[in-house]
């Protein structure tokens, strides 16, 4: 083990790390199918999750419930027809049925008319109209919810001559069955975002020290003078720029395709982007010098990484995860992430929001990297 | 050229076992400045482990002693800085060109221009023209000259090499020796190991190391004579019947073939002399008394290190 200081104070350590980089970018350059998976890999996931926000669903088995006879109703309902989002395929006598067709998954979606809704909307007293959706599918339920209150409100307002207030003359009371958190493509895309980043992130640093070993090269490496921080900050460093290249691949595509907003500060959400490939590289890093080889560190970076999709907050909402859950969820630094780009992108947060996030990051990448400059073996004992 | 101490390596008592088992045992060592030291011992008797150990690569279990003045265990920074080691395996990157190789260890060493460096070290081991040529495409010998090239790019002031010859061409190894005597010749140090015989005759001195330890050492001369083999050159006709029986005779401790002749030793002059006396009436065979040859030596030492063991 050596001290931080002694580190520092070795000569030359720009240089190195300088060396040590261009060394792994001539590298990376030959190595072709690691180029292209770390291209294609976000292209894919988001052209496949892409596809489930973007076909905005089509023909969502549905069931209407109607509790007042009513021209209001039957607009509605036609303007339900009308759309491809929507087919009606059972019209329910009594809320039992209803709830049994939803129950069932005859249908993914159920709309409900209220009594005096029609007098409701004509008063002015928003009254609501009941939506369930089966939320097991949360992208498709999302986007027909999302996409439901619009056609209804121009169906009353072309049909009916209700006046558009320029806000609904209802409410839509939205009931997201089996699962409450029920999603959109605005959480997609941050969740997308990170997830992938630390995939591709968490695997191609973490092959980095076993590849060396595997290869044989790792004997010549350390018979130079390079200490483990040089050899660390200049395998790390290239994949940064790689990591801030995907990130712009799929938040452009987010922005571009699936118009997800960027309300807050693009330069704050790129540094912390930044911030949280470094962490993730750093985390690989260290599984590279804690694994003795390539196949181990991958299984690492497995181990690491499913748990902190299922508990980031991604798939599952956070707040819905039992205690202890929530507190394993906070040592991964996916969960702080998921967390900075809802805020930033969706609520235009600013940094003085995101603190404690932000910190988590840099200490998990902190903690991160002292662990790998003190595990890195510099013997072949 | 180089300043230092005239002993550049001084180590005693180096010893290292691997999963309890004592692979370097006792080992001590001391290499003057200037020397072509020869690391002479069949395979797994502990060459490379001594060697890592020499460069900090391994930490030894018990022992000291330092490398161009620094302490082995404590100052390997130091030592890195101003060895060359050549690997017994290439240990370059193999996707990488012949020139992005060199340029890598050039700045790593921190060498002024590394471009120009790189260029240097091609144009002396004969690359030329192969400079953007993939390491990992190139064929064995020229694998060989570019991690030689590669160690002693950044002006070392000693060079380990580890086998650098094994597997390569008569031609390819004669010049690879060539190359090693002129470095040697412009003041570096140069310890290599080989587990050729008659790569022994072309060190100025000589370690022999078999399970773990040095079982001789000094130059060929001094090794031969300290052995205390008397040898005789049988040479004639239809030798293999001979063989076997001088094999199971007593006095004779080993007989070995050599071409058309067969090396018969002894290690008690009298004794070897009375047992063969029986034979030498048969005019078919003409004895001589000869010289032992460096293999029989070592062979023998082998044997009787491995008789210790048993
Ligand atoms: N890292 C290691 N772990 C376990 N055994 C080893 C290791 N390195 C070498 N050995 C063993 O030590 C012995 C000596 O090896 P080595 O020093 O490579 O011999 P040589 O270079 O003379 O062929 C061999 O039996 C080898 O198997
Ligand atoms: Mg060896």
């Amino acid at each position: 083990m050596m001290r931080l200081s002694e580190i520092f104070r070795a000569d030359g350590f720009l240089r190195k790390v300088f060396a040590m980089m261009l060394k792994e970018v001539l590298q990376l350059r030959r190595d072709r199918i690691t180029l292209a998976t770390m291209i294609s890999i976000p292209l894919m996931q988001l052209i496949m999750f892409g596809y489930a926000i973007n076909t905005t669903p089509r023909d969502l088995p549905t069931a209407v419930l109607l509790q007042e006879n009513s021209d209001v109703g039957r607009s509605i309902i036609a303007a339900l027809k009308n759309t491809k989002y929507f087919a009606i395929k059972y019209q329910a006598k009594t809320p039992y049925e209803f709830d049994h067709l939803l129950a069932s998954g005859k249908v993914l979606f159920g709309v409900e008319i209220p009594a005096n809704f029609e007098r409701g909307v004509r008063r002015g007293d928003k009254p609501a109209l009941l939506v369930a959706a089966d939320a097991t599918d949360p992208v498709a339920a999302g986007s027909a919810l999302a996409a439901l209150s619009g056609i209804v409100q121009t169906a009353l307002v072309h049909d009916l001559g209700i006046p558009d207030a320029g806000t609904p003359a209802f409410e839509v009371r939205t009931h997201a069955r089996y699962n409450p958190a029920g999603k959109t493509e605005l959480n997609i895309v941050p969740g997308l975002l990170g997830t992938i980043l630390t995939m591709t992130m968490l695997i191609f640093t973490s092959l980095s020290v076993t590849r060396e070993s595997e290869r044989g090269t790792m004997e010549s490496l350390l018979s130079m003078p390079i200490t483990p921080l040089e050899i660390m900050l200049g395998k790390i460093t290239p994949y940064v720029g790689i990591g801030i290249m995907q990130a712009a691949l799929i938040v452009g595509a987010g922005v571009l395709m699936f118009h997800v907003p960027i309300v807050g500060n693009f330069f704050l959400l790129a540094v912390l982007t930044t911030l949280f490939i470094a962490t993730n590289l750093s985390l690989g890093f260290t599984f590279s010098t804690l694994a003795e080889n390539q196949l181990q560190a991958v299984q690492m970076s497995m181990m690491s990484f499913l748990p902190s999709m299922l508990l980031s907050g991604f798939l599952f909402p956070y707040a819905g995860m039992p205690l202890w859950a929530q507190y394993l969820g906070e040592i991964f630094p996916l969960t702080h992430f998921i967390r900075i780009v809802r805020a930033v992108m969706l609520k235009g947060s600013t940094l003085a929001d995101l603190q404690f996030d932000t910190a988590m990051l840099v200490l998990l990448m902190l903690i991160a990297m002292g662990i790998a400059v003190t595990r890195f073996r510099r013997t072949l004992d | 050229m180089q300043n230092g101490p005239d002993i550049v390596i001084d180590v005693e008592g180096l010893t290292k076992s691997f999963n309890g088992r004592t692979v370097v045992r006792d080992l001590s060592m001391q290499v003057k400045r200037g020397m072509i030291y020869g690391f002479l011992g069949p395979n797994g008797s502990g060459k490379t482990t001594t060697i890592r150990m020499l460069c900090g690569l391994l930490t030894p279990d018990s022992g000291h002693g330092t490398c161009l003045g620094f302490d082995i265990i404590t100052e390997s920074d130091k030592i890195k800085r101003r060895v060359g080691y050549m690997t017994q395996r290439f240990s370059l990157y193999e996707d990488l060109s012949v020139r992005e190789n060199l340029e890598f260890i050039a700045r790593i060493y921190g060498v002024q221009n590394p471009a120009n460096a790189a260029r240097e070290t091609i144009e002396r081991i004969g690359l030329r023209g192969r400079e953007e040529q993939i390491a990992g495409a190139l064929s064995g010998g020229w694998k060989q000259r570019l991690s030689l090239g590669a160690c002693t790019l950044p002006d070392p002031q000693l060079l380990l090499l580890d086998e650098p010859t094994a597997g390569v061409d008569p031609k390819a190894r004669r010049e690879f020796w060539s190359e090693i005597h002129s470095l040697a010749a412009e003041g570096l140090t140069v310890l290599v190991s080989t587990h050729y015989m008659d790569e022994a005759e072309r060190c100025h001195e000589i370690a022999y190391i078999a399970f773990g330890e040095i079982l001789a050492r000094g130059t060929v001369e001094e090794v031969v004579s300290h052995s205390g083999l008397t040898t005789y050159n049988v040479s004639g006709d239809d030798l293999f019947p001979l063989q076997t029986k001088l094999e199971h005779t007593q006095g004779i401790d080993m007989v070995a073939p050599f071409g058309n002749s067969l090396h018969v030793s002894g290690r008690d002059a009298k004794e070897l002399e009375s047992s063969i006396k029986p034979f030498r009436s048969d005019k078919k065979y003409k004895w001589e008394k000869s010289e032992p040859s460096l293999e029989d030596v070592f062979i023998d030492l082998m044997k009787r290190s491995k008789d210790n063991f048993q």
